[in-house]
């Protein structure tokens, strides 16, 4: 049990600062996630054929390909690419992608994935009337889709969004190879070190299921909160 | 990109994933299993019961698959009373760890999968089926666990895929499973890049397959 | 034109990148998790024989060093593809690697050894003390011709992508039933748990943890050295030629061998490589 105090000989205090770690890369993978999603739901729902083609290629590919070989493929092949396209603009030294980027960016890309899926199904959903109701009071494309579609778009996605959140917490487990330390890496290299992977590894489940627990409360506030009036 | 590279490492990765398929089908025939169990439990009116399989199904959906491995694999290992006991004989071999990991992992989200399918089952089909005079035993096997097979059939071929990604993880217990040689050849190559473009491609039709068939499965079941 | 280069990487930049400010620091990789070469403490630090002796070399050299963690298995490529400037994580200077990186000369050796849970029937076998499959020779058949018939059948254990892997399954001592960890942490774990029968690696490697863990490990069998196992340890860096050796990259990276080439000259001569390798292993493994 000493080995979970704070301090010098204990990892109590390295375990807190690595689930933060994991909350922070999480919610930062999250709204890359959004980012991506922002771009391709667009796209699914565009009546060229060649755009539906990218969108369903992303969303078909991240979500068919395990999550570590798509972390795997991003940590490896992401900074070359970077650097090719820097060379392009005549930068030719070492660009350095830090591991809480990449990190973030490997599972917000597969977060957008998921993400992407949810904001489809949410505007399908909204009622067509809606459509020619903003159409009618004369509001041009951007703003009826700023002031009519996204706010319903994120109120129907919130139930769903919550497991996209959930799937991207626990993906953060896997972005260790980038060298970041959130709760899986500092457990492993405790365990390691300590040679006690049962408490280390149980202690990491805890931790994973208290963020889970906490951001499920957080979720239900705000879809109570965003229901209001419905 | 180095073709002789992808040509030679491809029919290796390809028979790696016979490895994974097995152990997709094994998890998943067990979980289904365990998941139909603690379904029934969730919907019966027991609250003890229902508690204990609404707690094993938090845990298992609230923390990541690969910390579950971990503790199956490696943790357990270090126990000393557990390697003396019989479990040891299974827990000893690696590949058992990773099926109880992965079917302990889809169990849960089976279990949630057939339980919200039993609760959509409209109450009409079972008073017909009452009203016919059939016994209510009957009923759950021939009616209710049928009808609930189809409901869930979406959202269990979602599952399918998802413990399909699922077990690349066994690669980190030691099993050489697609991942698995995938990294072993980029340790004697150290070229990530083009192996894991035909791993992720032979996933990706693995997925592809697994797609259909749903498909196909949900339109030879509709009503 | 320019306005529009400048944009476009300034974008970048502001995206997702932070260019490195280590510009003209070294960056060393070490792994972190193969003690007593390299590995962690419980505040996280980076310790063992090869991260003080980066340090020491860093001061030879006369540059600031940065040492970056790095998995074993992602080793190479991360050197590759300039994640850092060199390895220092306890890597033996083999052809195979040779082939894709370089090597400045060896500061240290490190002979493998089998190693078993005391009370295994592999305990006491018939063989020479040690063996240098460089050498060859009759001597060295025999042992290798008793190391197979102990190993049939076995579960053998060693970290993936190494030289203890590679003898594993060169042939020289049969056909045999291998099982690759990612770290040698892991493999000590199953030696210990009793799902490995034997396991390979560093003789120090099983010494520190016999120590540290307090578990009845033994050392079983002849120490390896040679043909598959390499000359040594070394700084492994990028050769030259990997990004053109007229580059500004390759001329920088054949300077960087050069300088810790002399750098590990100065250090032997001083007696520091010798001083940190019985610091770290109990006996002195310069060389």
């Amino acid at each position: 049990m000493e080995l979970l105090l704070f301090g010098e000989t204990g990892w109590g205090d390295e375990l807190l600062i690595a689930t933060l770690m994991t909350l922070a890369v999480s919610i930062t993978a999250m709204l890359i996630g959004f980012v991506f999603a922002l771009i391709f739901t667009p796209l699914k729902l565009s009546k060229n054929k060649f755009l539906n083609l990218i969108a369903n290629f992303y969303t078909t590919v991240i979500r068919g390909v395990p999550e570590l070989l798509v972390i795997y493929l991003f940590f490896f092949g992401g900074s070359s690419a970077i650097m090719f396209v820097a060379s392009i603009f005549g930068y030719n030294d070492y660009i350095e992608i830090n591991a809480f980027l990449t990190g973030a960016f490997s599972i917000g890309i597969i977060s957008g994935a998921y993400s992407t899926e949810v904001f489809r199904g949410a505007i399908q959903s909204i009622d067509k009337g809606q459509f020619e109701a903003s159409n009618v009071l004369g509001f041009n494309k951007v703003t009826s889709f700023f002031k009519v579609i996204l706010p319903q778009m994120l109120r129907l996605s919130i139930p769903n969004l919550s497991n996209v959140w959930q799937i991207t917490l626990k993906d953060t487990s896997l972005i260790s190879v980038t060298g970041l330390v959130e709760i899986m890496r500092q457990s492993y290299i405790a365990a390691g070190s300590t040679r006690d992977p049962l408490l280390f590894y149980t202690v990491a489940a805890v931790l994973y299921l208290m963020l889970t627990f906490l951001s499920m409360k957080f979720i239900n506030k705000m879809e109570i909160k965003y229901n209001r009036g419905y | 990109m180095d073709f002789d590279l992808i040509i030679n490492s491809f029919p290796k990765l390809l028979s790696a994933s016979i490895i994974t398929l097995k152990l997709l089908s094994v998890s998943l025939i067990i979980g289904l299993f365990i998941g139909l169990f603690f379904a029934i439990l969730r919907i019966k009116n027991n609250i003890i019961f229902g508690k204990i399989a609404y707690i094993y199904s938090y845990i298992f959906r609230g923390t990541p698959l690969l910390v579950q491995i971990f503790i199956i694999y490696y943790g357990f290992g270090q126990v000393e009373f557990i390697r003396e006991s019989f479990l040891w004989i299974i827990l000893k071999e690696p590949y058992w760890c990773a099926v109880i990991a992965f079917a302990l992992n889809t169990g849960a989200y089976t279990s949630e999968i057939l339980r919200s399918a039993f609760q959509t089952i409209k109450p009409g089909y079972i008073e017909a089926g009452r009203s016919l005079g059939i016994a209510n035993k009957i009923i759950f096997y021939k009616i209710q666990i049928p009808i609930a097979i189809r409901q869930s059939l979406p959202a269990y071929g979602n599952e399918i895929i998802l413990m399909l990604k699922g077990t690349s993880l066994a690669s980190t217990v030691t099993l050489m499973d697609l991942t698995g040689v995938a990294k072993y050849i980029i340790s004697t190559t150290f070229k990530p890049i083009e192996v894991f473009i035909i791993a992720g491609s032979i996933y990706l039709f693995i997925t592809f397959i697994i797609h259909n068939l749903i498909k196909l499965l949900e339109k030879k079941y509709s009503f | 034109m320019n306005i529009l280069k400048k944009f476009g990487l300034g974008l970048l930049i502001s995206l997702f990148l932070t260019i490195s400010a280590n510009a003209d620091k070294i960056r060393i990789g070490t792994e972190g998790a193969y003690p007593p070469w390299n590995s962690k403490d419980a505040s996280g630090k980076l310790i063992g024989f090869e991260v003080e002796l980066a340090w020491a070399l860093c001061r030879y050299i006369g540059q600031q060093c940065v040492i970056v963690e790095q998995d074993w298995d992602g080793m190479i490529p991360a050197l590759q593809m300039r994640k850092f400037d060199a390895i220092m994580a306890g890597m033996s200077i083999t052809d195979e690697r040779k082939k894709v990186i370089t090597f400045s000369q060896g500061y240290a050796d490190e002979v493998a050894s089998l190693a078993v849970m005391k009370g295994s029937d592999l305990e006491g076998m018939d063989t020479p003390e040690g063996v240098n499959l460089t050498l060859g020779g009759s001597a060295v058949n025999k042992a290798l011709k008793t190391i197979t018939g102990a190993l049939a059948g076995k579960t053998v254990c060693t970290q993936t992508g190494t030289i203890h892997q590679n003898f594993l399954e060169s042939g020289d001592v049969g056909k045999v039933n291998v099982r690759t960890y990612k770290t040698q942490d892991d493999v000590n774990l199953d030696l210990a748990s009793g799902r490995c029968d034997v396991a390979l690696a560093a003789a120090v490697a099983f010494t520190d943890y016999a120590e540290k863990s307090g578990k009845p490990v033994v050392l079983v069998g002849p120490t390896f050295s040679g043909g598959a196992f390499g000359n040594g340890v070394g700084v492994g860096l990028r050769q030259a030629s990997q990004m053109g050796a007229d580059s500004a990259q390759g001329i920088r990276d054949a300077a960087l061998l050069k300088a810790f080439n002399k750098a590990i000259d100065q250090a032997r001569k001083d007696g520091v490589i010798s001083r940190l390798a019985i610091k770290h292993f109990g006996f002195d493994a310069s060389m």
